[in-house]
């Protein structure tokens, strides 16, 4: 296909857009309340970052509905599981999102859910293990303010 | 919306405006629901005011998508269960329910939201689905007229749409006096409104593909509704969305059901012929 | 919605110690406490709060949902099958309701 004079034009505004929209998301209040809520998971010890792969998107169409999901390496036998995983959301008012439960009957230990985001933001997966340890994973979603939604 | 129309100048379209054209050059990629593939994208007959037909499909992101492609995650589905167990309640004087006249859904109701808005002669006017839904209602079942936004007639409007996913939207404007609402129709299209001093034109035509802040704007098709909005967290009707429309430029909006919307939907209907009925689509 | 009505996605068989995936999804407004209607008063918190799934009287997964979770909760998750029966799927309610469902699995 031929590329127009007008995508070419809009393709340089394309690119100052995303330029503009790469600002800095997490004050220092929000990353308090988040650090509390990973400590409270954790009784204190600093979560290993593996194992866990969060997928969601780069870039929520809206905040009202975005798909998240995670996964999990675990052999899910009955010495060795992941008995917990919880979603933190840094930038919302509550950074709770959801607290899944896992037996070794659960197979694997993953789910996807759909999740509320006020803003652009971090979106933070943590497992338990039944053998006591933690772990971690992070994704930055970037929540457009929407111009017109309507 | 607080920006001035001045974004529309500075309106920054996404690396996507090539991505999704490539699609046409693959026609055999056709997005597919359990088998019946949807038309995204149609060639626009001689004299048509767009280049192209495009759905609202393909402006939204592969998330988004992948929410409309499997009807088991598609939350406007939660609604459609509820028609369909409506359609065969009886309801109302005459002890009837929709089942009672038109039976089997499937096999009665395919291809009629593809058709919509269609000519009721003896009305006078256009009717849309709503419309003959609730004349089916009060004059056959003696029951009363459901509310445009109601759940009852969302479930209702989405699963009789829903029998007609996949074909092409296809309204007859020349029956009766269907030119004269097709007319006014237009003219609504083009006219602007509100304070920020916008016409549908304006964005859906001149500027699709662009974006508006951070929302991608689409050429405004309608064959994706009722229609699961994310933003909604719901689902909601064609007119709701053109109310939005009218509230984001600030103008005063038109009542649902309204004349002005109903020639609107007409129009609208037309400028997106060959699209395949997406009912119920998500969007963003 | 007035009432809220799941829908649950089970295969129908299964073989022996497989791990199925499982997909939920309920009607529900998740009333998140903190919108405020047209006069500016809060509107109450109404979500729900907790999701169980059990096979054959146990519970095989479990989660708690806060108000960050969407309208309409969606959840997908894994189960093992280690023989026919019937998977049992909760909702609770902040108002105290209690929504189920039930699917039978065959192992073959």
């Amino acid at each position: 296909m031929t590329i127009t004079r007008r995508q070419v034009f809009a393709l340089g505004a394309g690119v100052a857009a995303v330029a503009l929209t790469g600002l800095p998301r997490v004050t220092f209040a929000e990353e308090d309340k988040v650090q509390a809520a990973i400590d409270a998971f954790s009784g204190g010890a600093t979560p290993e970052t593996a194992n866990v792969s969060l997928t969601a998107p780069e870039i929520a169409e809206n905040g009202n509905t975005v798909p998240i999901s995670f996964a999990v390496d675990s052999p899910m036998s009955d010495d060795d599981h992941i008995t917990e995983v919880t979603l933190l959301a840094a930038g919302n008012p509550s950074p709770d999102v959801a607290t899944f439960h896992f037996t070794p009957m659960s197979g694997a230990a993953e789910a996807t859910t759909r999740m509320r985001l006020a803003k652009t933001q971090d979106v933070i997966a943590l497992a338990k293990t039944s053998t006591g340890k933690v772990y971690m994973d992070r994704k930055t979603v970037k929540v457009t303010i929407g111009g017109c939604g309507g | 919306m607080r920006n001035l129309p001045g974004i529309f100048v500075a309106g920054a379209a996404a690396t996507a405006i090539l991505a999704t054209s490539g699609v046409l050059a693959d026609q055999s990629n056709l997005p597919s629901i359990d088998g019946v593939e949807l038309k995204t994208r149609a060639e626009a007959p001689k004299d048509h005011p767009l280049p192209e037909i495009i759905s609202g499909f393909e402006f939204r992101t592969k998330e988004t998508q992948a929410l409309e492609l499997d009807d088991f995650t598609n939350p406007g589905f939660l609604l459609v269960e509820s028609g369909e167990e409506t359609w065969s309640t009886a309801e109302g004087s005459a002890g009837k329910s929709c089942e009672s006249c038109h039976g089997d859904a499937a096999e009665s109701m395919k291809g009629v939201r593809a058709a919509m808005p269609k000519w009721n002669e003896a009305a006078g006017r256009p009717f849309t689905l709503e419309n003959q839904i609730n004349e089916c209602r009060t004059e056959q079942m003696g029951a009363d007229a459901w509310k445009w936004e109601s759940d009852d007639m969302l479930a209702m409007t989405a699963y009789v749409g829903l029998q007609s996913r996949g074909m092409p939207v296809d309204v007859d404007i020349e029956a009766g006096d269907m030119m004269s609402w097709w007319e006014k129709g237009k003219d609504f299209y083009y006219t602007r409104f509100g304070q920020l001093d916008l016409a549908c034109a304006n964005c859906h035509e001149a500027n699709y593909g662009n974006y508006i802040r951070a929302d991608r704007l689409s050429q405004g098709q309608s064959n994706g509704f009722p229609t699961y909005r994310l933003k909604w967290q719901k689902m909601g009707s064609l007119h709701r969305r053109f109310k939005g429309c009218m509230d984001n430029i600030r103008a005063e909006a038109f009542k649902r059901g309204s004349d002005e919307f109903v020639a609107l939907e007409t129009y609208l209907a037309w400028r997106g012929e060959g699209l395949s009925v997406e009912t119920p689509a998500v969007r963003n | 919605m007035a009432k809220s009505k799941p829908r649950v996605k089970v295969p129908k068989t299964a073989s022996k110690d497989e791990v199925i995936t499982i997909k939920t999804l309920i009607s529900h407004k998740m009333e998140s406490g903190q919108r405020k209607d047209k006069d500016g008063n809060v509107i109450p918190r109404q979500i729900i709060n907790k999701f169980t799934c059990d096979f054959n009287g146990k519970t095989v997964f479990s989660c708690d949902l806060e108000p960050a979770i969407s309208a309409n909760p969606y959840l997908e998750f894994s189960a093992k099958v280690p023989e026919s029966g019937t998977f049992k799927f909760t909702w609770l309610d902040d108002d105290g309701s209690e929504y189920s469902t039930e699917s039978k699995i065959a192992v073959e």
